[in-house]
């Protein structure tokens, strides 16, 4: 009795593609190639999140500065007020001047000062938020400068001022959230080696047969790589998926939060970009590791 | 047909131990039918490890299809390998493939597209009796018929030399005759055939075989002049 058409055809698809035994699923390599990659993605998107959030922040902020005029006496610091934001109105390079609220300071210094307190006893600095018109060079300087001679007892505060010590903390997390991908990176190139190094091992068998048969390094070593890219793909896939639903829960959360500074920090498209390519990266990163690892064991054979 | 294999002052140890082999020099023709005999331990299948390029020898220049394989570079090896055939003496097949895919193996590895590969897998597994047992892995098949697929992979890919270590060691007589009759049919076909066995019987039913015989690691007659049965004295 002659073996059917399709019996044929699929043991020829098995013997092509199973040469080595084994079912993928049943290794550990998908699940340990999934959690490395799902750390990745969640270490990638938080430093992708920071960053952006941070460039929001900057760009929002680099263009406004305060104008803070501290005089005791209140008649004389609202002529001063007056004084400065006519003057700042009509100065070419400033798109918008906004003295603020004199019952907005006294309610936002209420919760310190008590709601007893009268506020006109206080000799609270007058504010006066100014929009720069462009990305001159030096504004701040010049604002500074034109204040004072309007006003000598004003001051200038930049906004972006403020965001030195943020900056920093962000640039931190951020380079520590690319270095863990680096080291995901070479975590997971680590794994795949020592998986292909077994799995070498393991076939043998099967290996010294193919070789006196007459099948090449390269022969041998595309099993393997295709075996390892499947592990990789599924586990990466499986590692993205559940990175991103912990990421959109996480954004969710934020956005739930009502807090401008955490709202900041989102994904652009470009992120989402990145965050799909890894997994991608991985893949190609373990067939690399894998094909390399197998090809230099299979060279030490004859 | 010319000398295909020559060895010369052939020496192999595996290690720091004595050498397997000492002195091997030999030259086989093409077409012929050899037989390699000795006692066991006396290094017939190292002499065959070498002769299929499992091994290389410690010393001394082996040469095949007129090009001397101990200093050819390895990713040279599979153009010769394939060029041989071999049935090992433990078969080794591939213990989750079929019978089927075993054999189709040696055109697989040599990249024959898959639509070609049936004809010549279907016609090899009848040609040795096993057409019913196409889809049984190694493990669910006898000795005789393990035997049987090792054969058909080893000649599936028409190799210029066949090589074939005990095969009659394990099977009953009439296996021992429909091998030996399955590898002059080989021979005549042009193949070379190199036969490492104990049975001396099995060596005079193919008229102009030559004989082998190592003893401890060297030839017994380096000529390669031996026969089986030896010649009498009074010969002509």
């Amino acid at each position: 009795m002659k073996m059917d058409a399709a019996r044929k055809a699929e043991s020829a698809t098995a013997a092509r593609n199973r040469l080595l035994p084994e079912g993928r699923v049943a290794g550990p390599m998908p699940w340990v190639i999934a959690i490395m990659m799902f750390l990745t993605v969640l270490a990638a998107a938080g430093g992708l999140a920071l960053n952006q959030g941070m460039r929001s922040l900057r760009s929002e902020l680099s263009g406004r500065a305060t104008v803070q005029i501290v005089e005791a006496d209140a008649e004389t610091r609202a002529q001063a007020v007056k004084k400065m934001v006519a003057r700042l109105r009509v100065t070419p390079g400033i798109r918008s001047v906004q003295p603020v609220d004199s019952g907005k300071l006294a309610d936002q210094l209420q919760p310190w000062l008590g709601g007893e307190m009268d506020t006109a006893d206080l000799p609270i600095p007058a504010l006066i938020d100014v929009e720069f018109a462009g990305e001159g060079p030096r504004p701040v300087e010049t604002l500074a400068k034109l204040a004072k001679s309007i006003v000598p007892q004003a001051r200038v505060e930049p906004h972006a001022a403020f965001l030195g010590p943020l900056s920093g903390l962000v640039a931190t997390l951020a380079g520590v959230a690319a270095l863990l991908v680096l080291l995901m990176a070479i975590a997971t190139g680590a794994v795949v080696v020592l998986a292909a190094r077994g799995a070498h091992e393991s076939h043998k068998g099967t290996i010294d047969i193919l070789h006196l048969m007459g099948a090449t390094d390269v022969q041998i070593a595309r099993l393997f790589q295709r075996r390892i890219a499947l592990d990789a793909m599924l586990g990466g896939g499986l590692g993205l998926v559940t990175a991103v639903l912990v990421i959109l829960l996480v954004g969710n959360r934020l956005s739930a939060t009502g807090s401008d500074l955490l709202r900041a920090a989102y994904l652009p498209p470009w992120g989402w970009a990145v965050l799909v390519a890894l997994p991608v990266g991985g893949i190609l990163l373990a067939t690399l590791a894998a094909r390399m690892t197998v090809l230099r064991a299979l060279g030490r054979a004859l | 047909m010319g000398t295909i294999v020559q060895f010369e002052n052939v020496g192999l140890r595996y290690g720091m131990s004595a050498e397997t082999l000492a002195d091997v020099s030999f030259s086989l023709d093409g077409g012929g039918f050899y037989f390699l005999t000795g006692a066991s331990g006396a290094g017939k299948t190292s002499l065959l490890k070498l002769l299929y390029l499992a091994q290389r020898p410690s010393r001394g220049v082996i040469r095949l299809f007129g090009e001397d394989v101990v200093t050819l570079p390895r990713k040279r090896l599979p153009g010769f390998r394939r060029r041989i055939g071999v049935v090992f003496q433990d078969f080794r097949l591939v213990p989750h493939l079929s019978a089927y895919d075993n054999i189709a193996l040696p055109l697989r590895v040599s990249g024959m597209e898959e639509s070609e590969i049936d004809a010549p897998v279907s016609e090899m597994l009848a040609w040795v009796g096993l057409a019913d047992r196409a889809g049984a892995r190694p493990a669910t098949l006898s000795g005789g018929e393990q035997q049987r697929v090792a054969i058909a992979r080893a000649v599936i890919g028409r190799p210029e030399i066949l090589i074939a270590d005990e095969p009659t060691g394990n099977v009953d007589a009439d296996m021992a005759h429909r091998l030996l009759t399955l590898f002059e049919a080989l021979n005549k076909l042009g193949t070379t055939l190199v036969v490492a066995t104990h049975d001396l019987p099995l060596i005079g039913k193919i008229p102009g075989a030559q004989m082998m015989r190592l003893d401890k690691g060297r030839l017994a007659d380096p000529t390669g002049s031996l026969r089986y049965p030896p010649k009498r004295p009074d010969a002509p």
